[in-house]
């Protein structure tokens, strides 16, 4: 394709004869991130110290036991959700409570300060209605514990929509979750590396709120790479 | 001191094939900025035991990676090996009396070994208790030193703990199997699981030729359900309490125990447990129990894989490594809940914990009833040992702890 075939269109992007051969003026470059495991100081053994453990562990806990695990137990599809879910499940025996806890997806928030607020409420709620329940002694203390990041970049750019598939293919398992799920933080946007690039880069918005829509908690990361592999392949199709 | 002859090299792509492309190629980006860099790693054991097990595997790994790292084992007589015995089993809560003979043969022999070393790697991982002291040999140069703890600190005895604490304190970080063995201490503590390789003869695919030969060679019968504890014979792995549960689990089910294991050269209570141990099972000829040599992974390899269920009774443990090794061979595992086990064991997703002999045997009758969700644990057991417990992710926890132990100076 010659340079006449291209132009610079207003968003930024250079677009090519077909849609699936447009070129990103700022390339997306692949990243890893490889995460420490801190001990915090903090755990609980009831409900009431499991509340105020909530409330007072740095943000980077709460960042762990609930983006981090997701991660970690990616493969977990049935009822694994964040690892206080898991607690008040397995230790606590509250299932009520794990339900709720369950319920809470990440995806929501831009923030960890939010997901913090919202996982007090349920916790707190939960002991002003079971008052009696707060204080029963769990089967095993919860450890707050924190992630320590490390990120390097993984050596893969890509410009075009088949270089992005290419790194997608190629990239690790940490790479993948770190562009799909963590990057929410870091954007403070509901949506994910991936899905920004595909809009902002290439101008495939619809390919980007597909790529969005992947549920994290019934998709080990595998199957959603799966999946984001299969969404790029039909819009390659199109072009 | 002595550097220990390692296993011989796979090549990183071997692992390629288990575990992706993708997973080797971020190993060596994490490694590329450690290129040059020296590390060493200390333990007290060549031999025996999962640390030496582990540091086996470790190091060709990381040479598979360019990266400069040793292995040093410290030399002791009988009198040391003797005393950090009674150290291990107090600061897993047995009984023990302060004496200052012990504290003095413990801080002699470090010291001869501080004056063998050079101790100047830029990364200097020091395990467990044994050789804690070799950080008063820290030298000016400003390299970074951090402690692995392999066994539960969770209830120490204080005089044992109180003495360490002194030398652990001074190190940049301490690594814990489990947030629950965590002490109070001023530097940073960090969780590092041990770890299995999936290509070691201990964990590799056997032909199932070579799995049936085992099991005549120690009369097991293959076409009834096997039950197996592998551990050495000590009494924090009950293998007393094990026959206990397996008598309940015998009245609904005809079925077979195997409790094989060996002992490691610096565990001198092997014998006299093993002698419990044959008492309690008074000749039941479907109680197998099999003294291996300390050395024999293949043979453990084709019990687990031969195996029904596979069991780790522990009262206290480390981590309890034979429990990532069943779930890697897909393997259903009724565990305590003890130690670093519920760590591998996520209750009800990847096996089943329980806190008794009744316990054990009763989670063991209900997977031998569900045999379609013995099959499930199993599978999630081996997807949770692939993200969490190779020694692959053992490297990857590795050089992330020196990047971001070099990243804080």
């Amino acid at each position: 394709m010659g340079a006449s075939d291209m132009q610079l269109t207003p968003t930024g992007f250079v677009e090519q004869e077909n849609q699936h051969m447009i070129t990103a003026e700022t390339p997306f470059e692949f990243f890893t991130v490889s995460y420490l495991t801190r001990i915090g100081n903090q755990s609980a053994g009831t409900l009431t110290e499991f509340l105020k453990g909530l409330g007072q562990c740095s943000d980077a806990s709460i960042f762990h036991h609930t983006f981090q695990t997701l991660s970690s137990h990616h493969f977990l599809t049935e009822g694994f959700s964040n690892d206080f879910a898991q607690w008040a499940h397995a230790d606590a025996s509250r299932e009520d409570l794990a339900e709720q806890l369950a319920a809470l997806d990440v995806r929501d928030y831009l923030s960890i300060a939010a997901l913090r607020s919202d996982l007090c409420r349920v916790v707190s709620d939960y002991c002003t209605a079971n008052p009696a329940l707060s204080e029963q002694a769990a089967l095993e203390r919860f450890y707050f514990c924190e992630s320590v990041e490390v990120t390097l970049p993984f050596g893969l750019t890509a410009r075009t929509l088949e270089e992005f598939r290419n790194g997608i293919v190629h990239s690790s398992h940490a790479s993948f979750y770190f562009h799909f799920l963590s990057s929410r933080l870091r954007l403070q946007l509901q949506t994910n590396d991936f899905s920004h690039w595909l809009a902002d880069g290439l101008g495939l918005g619809t390919l980007a709120d597909s790529v969005n829509h992947i549920d994290i908690y019934t998709n080990t990361l595998d199957s959603a790479r799966a999946k984001v592999l299969r969404l790029i392949d039909r819009e390659r199709r199109k072009g | 001191m002595s550097e220990v002859a390692i296993a011989s090299r796979i090549p990183l792509d071997d692992y390629a094939a288990l575990l992706g492309e993708g997973e080797i190629d971020e190993l060596r980006v994490l490694a590329k900025p450690l290129r040059g860099r020296s590390i060493e790693m200390i333990n007290s054991t060549a031999v025996g035991g999962g640390v030496a097990e582990i540091l086996n595997r470790l190091l060709p790994l990381a040479e598979e990676l360019e990266l400069n790292m040793r292995w040093d084992v410290m030399t002791g007589g009988d009198d040391f090996y003797g005393v950090t015995k009674s150290f291990h089993n107090a600061l897993h809560g047995a009984p023990y009396h302060a004496d200052q003979k012990d504290f003095d043969i413990f801080l002699a022999c470090n010291e001869r070994n501080r004056a063998r070393l050079p101790l100047d790697a830029e990364f200097m991982i020091i395990h467990d208790p044994q050789p804690a002291a070799l950080i008063e040999g820290r030298k000016k140069s400003g390299n970074h030193w951090a402690w692995r703890c392999h066994i539960d600190l969770s209830h120490p005895n204080r005089a044992v703990w109180d003495f360490l604490d002194k030398f652990v304190a001074r190190y940049d970080a301490a690594m814990f199997s489990s947030p629950e063995f965590s002490r109070a201490l001023p530097i940073p503590q960090y969780l590092f699981y041990p770890a299995i390789d999936p290509l070691s003869e201990k964990n590799r695919n056997l032909e199932s030729g070579f799995v049936a030969r085992t099991l005549t060679q120690y009369q097991i019968d293959p076409l009834r359900p096997i039950l197996t504890q592998i551990s050495r014979f000590d009494r924090l792995k009950d293998p007393v309490g094990v026959i206990r549960a397996y008598r309940i689990v015998k009245r609904y089910f005809d079925s077979q125990l195997v409790l094989a294991g060996g002992s490691a050269s610096d565990d001198p209570e092997g014998a006299e447990v093993l002698k419990e141990v044959v008492r309690e099972a008074n000749g039941e000829a479907d109680i197998h129990i099999i003294e291996l040599p300390a050395w024999a992974p293949l043979e453990v390899n084709a019990l687990q894989r031969a195996s029904t269920i596979v069991i780790q009774k522990s009262l206290r443990e480390g981590f309890g490594l034979t429990v990532s090794e069943a779930l890697w061979k897909k393997k259903p595992v009724v565990a305590s809940a003890v130690g670093g086990i519920p760590v591998q064991i996520i209750h009800k997703h990847t096996g089943l914990l329980a806190h008794s002999i009744e316990g054990t045997a009763y989670q063991i009758r209900f997977l031998l009833s569900h045999p379609e969700i013995a099959a499930k644990l199993g599978e999630n057991g081996h997807e949770h040992v692939k993200e969490n417990f190779l020694i692959t992710q053992k490297l990857k926890r590795y050089m992330t702890l020196f990047l971001a132990m070099a990243r804080a100076k």
